[in-house]
């Protein structure tokens, strides 16, 4: 017997004149996974964060076990069931998952009984979901994984009925991946309601039963995910079909131009974490490194852009040494080489979110004209040039004057992507191509990336989705542990293959 | 513990930039008005007396604007140095420094023709204070010293070593207190009464001088060298993000110790109003304080150049008008004055946003209301 656990009727809610929920009407029903799917700025989290009390909606009812609320903040809804793990964790570095946990809710000034009463039901619903987390460490101890369980974990301590994820896989290698999955479906067989927020449609097929589409601000269609697949949601989100596969020309491979030789770098802490190796780059192609996360992608592509030192070895573009154990070239000098980087990391390294868009889209190219003349500013020069890439690029909204930090994800790449690729680069490194990036722009994002290859220009791509690897590049490299345990050309490989290697097998 | 979201996107700038800082100086000057009232003078009577002291008479206004003038030089010093997100607390010891930079070169110089006189002893005060700021800059992005400890410390040696030259170096050895001798007249700087006395206007005497349109020219150049310029925008990168400002090619090093230079050039030119504008000689301790107030101006103005014009002029108000309402009233001391401008620092800078949440909502919500209806 199906009862609905959360019902929304006609939420509207608009920032300014965007309206990012328009009469969304929504039922979730008791003890199912309902998965919320649409682009970037379709208004997904915006009708989250209504839901669990973050933002206040305009106008419309929610209703929960068929009794209207009114959900003025985080509090409300946690009274009510309603629990969320977001993007980005909540979580006190220092402390432990314990302290974490109860953390607002500890009951007592002086640590005691209700401590160990609280240690004892974590112990219980730790057992109960298979957690398999020591209550007593520190969360910078934790892998992202591990984190995230104690943001679940939380939220159930906290008596939550309905869980919202807000693109939970986002952050999490395969393996991580399947370890939640098992997670979320012992909680929907303990009667728990899970809604899932995330743009992967595989991540839809695997695991719920139910499925609604967003698509800019609207609802747009409700279905049972046994009567849909792939291509069928994929046209709804973004309102046309798309091509899951990218079309791309046979390579053309040019001369090496980029060269990279028995390289060992050094992380922050001194630890090792690229060992000896050894690649070339060719005009016209595109190579991929696979990996799971912290397998020495991060610190190779930090090296090779000129952000890090190397240790031992050196790089050569065009035949030139750019980097080698006493002395490396800055990003600047380099990019005036003709050396672009997309970093991995775009919030932290890519952008300065407190800066206009348009500061952002003269970001490292700043200081060359018509941008600047004698370090002054030709501002009219710099947005006439914003207004044309923003457009270019399909970057919403296309003001030039709005914060960074209010544009969503995919939008923030583009601001990126178009930026490094408008100089023509003749060597293209690029960490993370589409983390947390929709559909619509993932496909525009390869579709540039696939053009400038066909341009000549030598690119490098690190990513943590094999499929991603899979559809882009020309040919493969496999790291783990720091090293290269596998290359390979793009032709007849299985994702089984790769992931072998991935996983450090090396037969 | 405040539960209003405001979505800060929806939030006019006026509400952000100028009702809130209204409202929180409203309230610091409420509760002084409390203080006043507990030592027994009647609140009303003393906003009289700084409304007069500091608008109501030609002098009076000089005054004002005399101060105002040091403290548009020492709170765009600190603004800009908080641009790279630098706390530069040590305005006061670059002052100091600037001050003996421009006597110096005043000094030793004064046989060339006037305005270059000027011209160099400005420098002077630029490259001494900016000398000053150079150090702590510098254990700061080579060894990672905080510039908070640094700067504070210099306060201390630039305080120690001015006394001990004005003791033992420079001192006019006519006389027995710790300060230079005279400038020459021909070089001073020519003051406000001098200027309007051209134009046949009498007026007594008052410290304003020259140097007021110097600090409103610096004003004109700090936002251009912040908003338009490729050192500013360098320098708020490595503010606002490090990391990416490395990706970009931009040096934090260098940046750093730029924007200190620049700070402690412009709290140097504090030395060119008291030297070559009013004393035209070192006094020990002739900052005054001005150095530290500086902080308070830049954070009442946020750190912008529009808004820094009139925290700076505020401030001025106070000090003229309360000298008036200390000489005036005899139960307020000069300390009493101390402690309003402290209420005012804590008002619009540690409590900032104590009430901010509360009246952005209001205005977010009023407007919404007109908006649908």
């Amino acid at each position: 017997m199906v009862s609905p656990i959360l019902e929304l009727n006609n939420i509207n809610k608009s920032f300014g004149h965007v309206h990012a929920n328009k009469n969304i009407n929504l039922t979730i029903n008791k003890g199912t996974i309902h998965g919320i799917i649409g682009e970037n700025g379709a208004g997904k989290s915006t009708l989250m964060s209504i839901v669990f009390g973050l933002y206040q909606a305009n106008s419309g009812i929610i209703k929960v076990n068929g009794n209207e609320i009114k959900l003025r903040s985080p509090k409300d809804s946690i009274v009510n069931g309603i629990g969320m793990v977001h993007q980005h964790f909540m979580l006190v570095e220092n402390f432990t998952v314990l302290e974490n946990i109860i953390l607002g809710f500890e009951g007592e000034t002086i640590f005691g009984e209700k401590l160990q009463k609280a240690k004892e039901d974590l112990k219980k619903l730790c057992e109960t979901y298979n957690f398999n987390i020591d209550l007593d460490s520190t969360i910078s101890d934790l892998s992202v994984g591990f984190r995230q369980r104690v943001e679940i974990l939380k939220s159930l301590y906290r008596g939550a009925e309905i869980l919202i994820l807000d693109e939970p896989t986002g952050v999490l290698t395969p393996q991580e991946v399947d370890e939640l999955f098992k997670i979320l479906r012992s909680l929907k067989d303990e009667g728990k309601t899970i809604v899932l927020i995330t743009h992967k449609l595989i991540e839809i097929m695997d695991l719920t039963s139910e499925v609604s589409v967003m698509r800019q601000g609207e609802m747009v269609g409700h279905t049972k995910t046994e009567n849909t697949n792939k291509e069928k949601l994929a046209e709804m989100m973004v309102g046309r079909s798309v091509l899951l596969r990218v079309d791309k020309p046979e390579v053309k491979r040019g001369e090496v131009i980029f060269k990279v030789n028995d390289l060992t770098v050094k992380d922050d802490l001194d630890v090792i974490r690229v060992k000896n190796v050894n690649l070339e780059i060719r005009s016209g192609e595109i190579l991929g490194i696979a990996g799971v996360t912290g397998n020495g992608q991060t610190e190779l592509l930090e090296a090779l852009s000129g952000i890090r030192n190397v240790e031992s070895g050196n790089i050569e573009l065009f035949g030139e040494t750019i980097s080698h154990k006493d002395n490396y070239l800055n990003p600047r000098m380099l990019k005036e080489k003709g050396l672009a980087h997309v970093p991995e990391d775009r919030q932290r390294m890519g952008l300065v979110t407190d800066f206009k868009a348009y500061e952002n889209l003269i970001f490292g190219y700043h200081d060359q004209e018509p941008y600047s003349k004698s370090s002054i500013f030709n501002q009219k020069e710099i947005i006439q040039y914003a207004n044309k890439v923003m457009k270019e690029y399909d970057v919403r909204p296309s003001s030039p004057n709005l914060l960074t930090s209010n544009f969503s994800g995919g939008n923030q790449q583009k601001i990126i992507l178009s930026r490094e690729l408008n100089e023509n680069p003749k060597v293209l490194l690029v960490g993370q191509p589409t983390r947390g990036v929709d559909i619509g722009a993932i496909e525009f994002i390869h579709q540039r990336l696939i053009d400038m290859r066909n341009k000549g220009a030598a690119i490098l791509v690190a990513s943590v989705e094999l499929d991603e690897v899979l559809s882009l590049s020309d040919r493969i490299i496999v790291m783990f542990d720091g090293k290269i345990v596998g290359e390979k050309e793009n032709k007849n490989v299985t994702d089984r293959e790769l992931g072998l290697l991935m996983a450090g097998v090396t037969e | 513990m405040s539960n209003i979201v405001v979505d800060k996107t929806k939030v006019p700038w006026w509400v952000s930039n100028v009702i809130v800082p209204l409202v929180n100086l409203s309230l610091a000057l409420l509760v002084s008005g409390i203080f006043i009232f507990i030592a027994g003078e009647n609140p009303i009577e003393a906003v009289k007396l700084i409304i007069f002291g500091s608008f109501g008479y030609i002098q009076g206004f000089a005054y004002t604007l005399y101060y105002t003038t040091n403290f548009i030089f020492t709170g765009l010093a600190f603004a800009v140095a908080f641009h790279c997100r630098l706390f530069n607390i040590g305005g006061e010891g670059q002052a100091y420094i600037g001050g003996l930079g421009v006597f110096l070169v005043a000094i030793n110089l004064s046989f060339l023709p006037v305005p270059i006189v000027w011209l160099l002893a400005t420098l002077g005060a630029i490259l001494f204070g900016a000398a000053w700021a150079y150090i702590p800059a510098y254990l700061q992005s080579k060894r990672g010293s905080h510039v908070v400890i640094t700067t504070i410390m210099f306060n201390f040696i630039a305080s120690s070593l001015m006394i001990y030259l004005l003791v033992d170096v420079i001192r006019d050895t006519n006389q027995m207190a710790p300060h230079t001798v005279k400038l020459p007249e021909e070089i001073w700087l020519p003051s406000f009464e001098a200027l309007s006395g051209v134009l046949g206007i009498k007026i007594r005497y008052s410290p304003l001088n020259l140097t007021f349109l110097l600090a409103i020219a610096s004003l004109f150049f700090v936002w251009f060298l912040i908003w338009k310029t490729r050192w500013g925008y360098e320098m708020r990168a490595v503010g606002h993000n490090t990391q990416a400002a490395i990706y970009a090619g931009i040096s934090p090093h260098k940046n750093i110790i730029i924007a200190m230079c620049i700070s402690g050039g412009l709290a140097g030119l504090l030395g060119v109003n008291e030297i070559l504008g009013v004393s035209h000689k070192i006094q020990a301790g002739f900052p005054a304080g001005y150095g530290f107030t500086g902080i308070a101006v830049a954070l009442m103005g946020r750190n912008h150049p529009i808004g820094i014009l009139p925290a700076a002029f505020l401030f001025g108000i106070l000090y003229q008008g309360g000298s008036e309402v200390t000489f005036e009233m005899p139960n307020i001391t000069r300390y009493m004055f101390v402690a309003v401008q402290g209420l005012i620092i804590l008002f619009s800078g540690a409590l900032e946003n104590l009430f901010r949440p509360q009246i952005e909502s209001f205005f977010v919500n009023r407007l919404n209301r007109e908006v649908r209806s």
